[in-house]
C-alpha cells in the first residue's frame, strides 16, 4: 500500500485509516457528522494527494485534449480550470477529471501546457488510454508521484489561507487558479476549486513540502477553529450537492447523457472519442437518467440496493447513499427508467425484506 | 478497547451477557462500533419473534454504512433497548459510548443456551479482530 506525504501525520492525529485507491487514506478524525459540519460552516483541510497528475504539453496538447475529453478546453484561457471526463469508445466513461490551462513560462514557442487532475483509482488506466490516443506532437508527463494535494474547504477557508499568501484570493474566481508562494513554499498551485459545494481552495505543492504547508495552515487556521478531514465526510459533502463519483454514479458503462453531464458533453466543439454516440444519445434519448432522492425514514439506501416503481418492479440501482449529516435524512443516488426520472416522482428502494419509500427531487440538497 | 471476560462473543461481532438462566442481553462489540463510526439508528421490528442462531435480528446506521445485527445463539427476542429505540429515547450513540452496559441492543430468551458454549471468550475474540 502507498503512503501520501501526509499519512503518519494522519496516523499521529489518531485518524481511522483505510486503503482507498492503493493508498493509506484518513477516513475520519473526529467523527464524519462533525468534520461534515466544521466543512459545510467553518474550514477544513483534506488530504487528497492520492489523486493523479499528468502533464500534457506541446504543439498540439490542445488537440490531443480535444480528442479525449468531453469538454471544450479550447474555451480555458490561462488560469483557467474546467471539469470535464474521458469518454470510452463505447460511450461510457473512463474517468471524471479536471482540465488546467497552465502557463506556458516553461513551453517552447508555440506549445501549450495542461493539467489533468484524475481519480487515484484510475491513475493507471487514463495513463494507458491517453497515451495510445496521443498521436499528436505533444508529450504525456505523469507527476502523481511528486505531487501532494491538500484541499483546503468551507466558507472561511479564504480567511485562513490569505495569512499565508500574497496571492489576493477573494479575487481568484470559481474555477481559476494561479501559481504563488503560500507559507514561504514557492510555487504552490492555488485552485478555487473543490469537491465538497463549500467554497474553498485546492492547493498543488510538491511532495516534500506537503507537510510544510499542512502545518502552517493548520497553524494559521488555529483560532478559527480549523480541522482535519477524512475521505468519509468528504464523500457526503459531494453527495449533498450531488456531485458524481467515479466508481458509484458514473462508471465505464455509463453515459455522460445518462449522468445529467450533458453540460460537459460539447458535442459540437468538433471531433472526440464517442461523440457520434453521445450525439444519439441526445437525439434518440437515453433510457435511463441519473436522479436525486430523498427517503422516508430513517433507514438509508446504500450503493446496490435495488428501486423498484410502486409494484414491485425493479427499475433502477441505487449508486450512492448516505445519512444527510446536514438535512438529517438519508439521500442518495441511482439511476432509473427515464420516464419515471422526473422530481416529484414517487420510488422505492428494496431492503432486505423492507421497502423504503423515497422521492425524486432535482439536486443539490442543500 | 476493551473486551469484558464475562461476555461471549460472535464473530459477527455481537456479545451476549447472560443475566438469569435463559435471559440474555445482546449488543455490539467495542471494535464494532468504533468500525461503524457514530451511529445515527438502530432498528429492531423483531421483537416477540423466535430467531435461529445467525439470523438477523435488526440493522444499525451509520452515516457511511449499514449493518445487520445477527443472533448469536437462538431465541426469542424479549425487549428492544428503550433508550434506543426511536420511538422512544432515541439515542443511538448510547452504543458508541457505552457498548456492553447502556448500548445493550435486545433481550432475547436463549431456546438453547448450550449454543453459547460455541462463541468465543474475550480472548479468542480479541484474537479475531488483531
Amino acid at each position: 500500500m502507498k503512503n501520501t506525504p501526509l499519512t503518519e501525520k494522519h496516523i499521529a492525529l489518531g485518524a481511522k485509516m483505510a486503503a482507498f485507491a492503493g493508498y493509506n487514506m484518513p477516513i475520519s478524525y473526529a467523527g464524519i457528522k462533525e468534520e461534515h459540519k466544521c466543512v459545510r460552516e467553518n474550514v477544513g483541510v483534506f488530504d487528497v494527494s492520492h489523486m493523479g497528475e499528468f502533464i500534457v504539453k506541446g504543439r498540439e496538447a490542445l488537440a490531443l485534449i480535444q480528442k479525449v475529453t468531453s469538454n471544450d478546453a479550447s474555451k480555458l484561457a490561462i488560469g483557467q480550470a474546467q471539469y470535464s471526463c474521458l469518454p470510452n469508445s463505447e460511450g461510457g466513461i473512463v474517468d471524471d477529471l479536471l482540465v488546467y490551462r497552465l502557463d506556458e513560462d516553461q513551453c517552447a514557442e508555440g506549445e501549450q501546457a495542461y493539467m489533468l487532475v484524475v481519480n487515484a483509482s484510475n491513475i493507471e488506466k487514463d495513463w494507458e488510454w491517453i497515451k495510445k490516443h496521443n498521436d499528436f506532437d505533444t508529450r504525456l508527463i505523469n507527476i502523481s508521484d511528486q505531487t501532494a494535494l491538500l484541499a483546503v474547504q468551507g466558507p472561511n477557508a479564504g480567511q485562513v489561507l490569505q495569512g499565508l499568501t500574497d496571492v489576493a484570493l477573494d479575487e481568484l474566481a470559481y474555477y481559476t487558479f494561479t501559481k504563488g508562494e503560500m507559507a514561504g513554499i514557492p510555487n504552490v498551485l492555488i485552485s478555487a476549486t473543490g469537491y465538497t459545494g463549500a467554497g474553498g481552495f485546492e492547493l498543488y505543492v510538491d511532495q516534500d513540502k506537503a507537510l510544510a504547508l499542512w502545518e502552517a495552515i493548520f497553524q494559521a487556521g488555529e483560532a478559527q477553529g480549523i480541522q482535519p478531514i477524512g475521505l468519509g465526510a468528504r464523500d457526503t459533502l459531494r453527495l449533498e450537492k450531488g456531485y458524481c463519483l467515479y466508481g458509484n454514479d458514473i462508471d465505464d458503462s455509463t453515459s455522460p447523457i445518462e449522468a445529467g453531464l450533458g453540460w460537459i458533453t460539447k458535442t459540437k466543439k468538433g471531433e472526440f472519442i464517442s461523440r457520434d454516440i453521445f450525439i444519439k444519445h441526445r437525439q434518440e434519448g437515453v433510457s435511463r437518467k441519473l436522479v436525486a432522492f430523498k427517503a422516508a425514514g430513517r433507514r438509508v439506501p446504500r450503493q446496490g440496493y435495488t428501486i423498484e416503481d410502486e409494484s414491485g418492479k425493479g427499475i433502477g440501482k441505487v449508486t450512492s447513499g448516505s445519512l444527510s449529516p446536514t438535512l438529517e435524512i438519508p439521500i442518495g443516488m441511482g439511476y432509473v427508467a427515464k420516464d419515471l426520472a422526473k422530481p416529484g416522482t414517487k420510488i422505492w428502494i428494496s431492503v432486505g425484506r423492507k421497502r423504503l419509500e423515497a422521492e425524486i427531487v432535482k439536486a443539490p440538497f442543500v | 478497547m476493551e473486551y469484558p471476560t464475562n461476555l461471549k462473543y460472535s464473530e459477527e461481532h455481537e456479545w451476549v451477557k447472560v443475566e438469569d438462566g435463559n435471559i440474555a442481553l445482546v449488543g455490539i462489540t467495542d471494535y464494532a462500533q468504533s468500525e461503524l463510526g457514530e451511529l445515527v439508528y438502530v432498528e429492531v421490528d423483531t421483537v416477540d419473534e423466535t430467531l435461529d442462531k445467525d439470523e438477523v435480528f435488526g440493522t444499525v446506521e451509520a452515516v457511511k454504512t449499514t449493518s445487520d445485527l445477527y443472533m448469536p445463539v437462538s431465541g426469542k427476542v424479549l425487549a428492544f433497548n428503550p433508550e434506543l429505540d426511536d420511538s422512544e429515547g432515541d439515542n443511538p450513540t448510547l452504543i458508541n459510548e457505552s457498548p456492553y452496559e447502556e448500548g445493550w441492543i435486545v433481550r432475547i430468551e436463549m431456546s438453547d443456551p448450550s449454543e453459547l458454549e460455541a462463541l468465543m471468550d474475550a480472548e479468542a475474540y480479541q484474537g479475531l479482530i488483531s
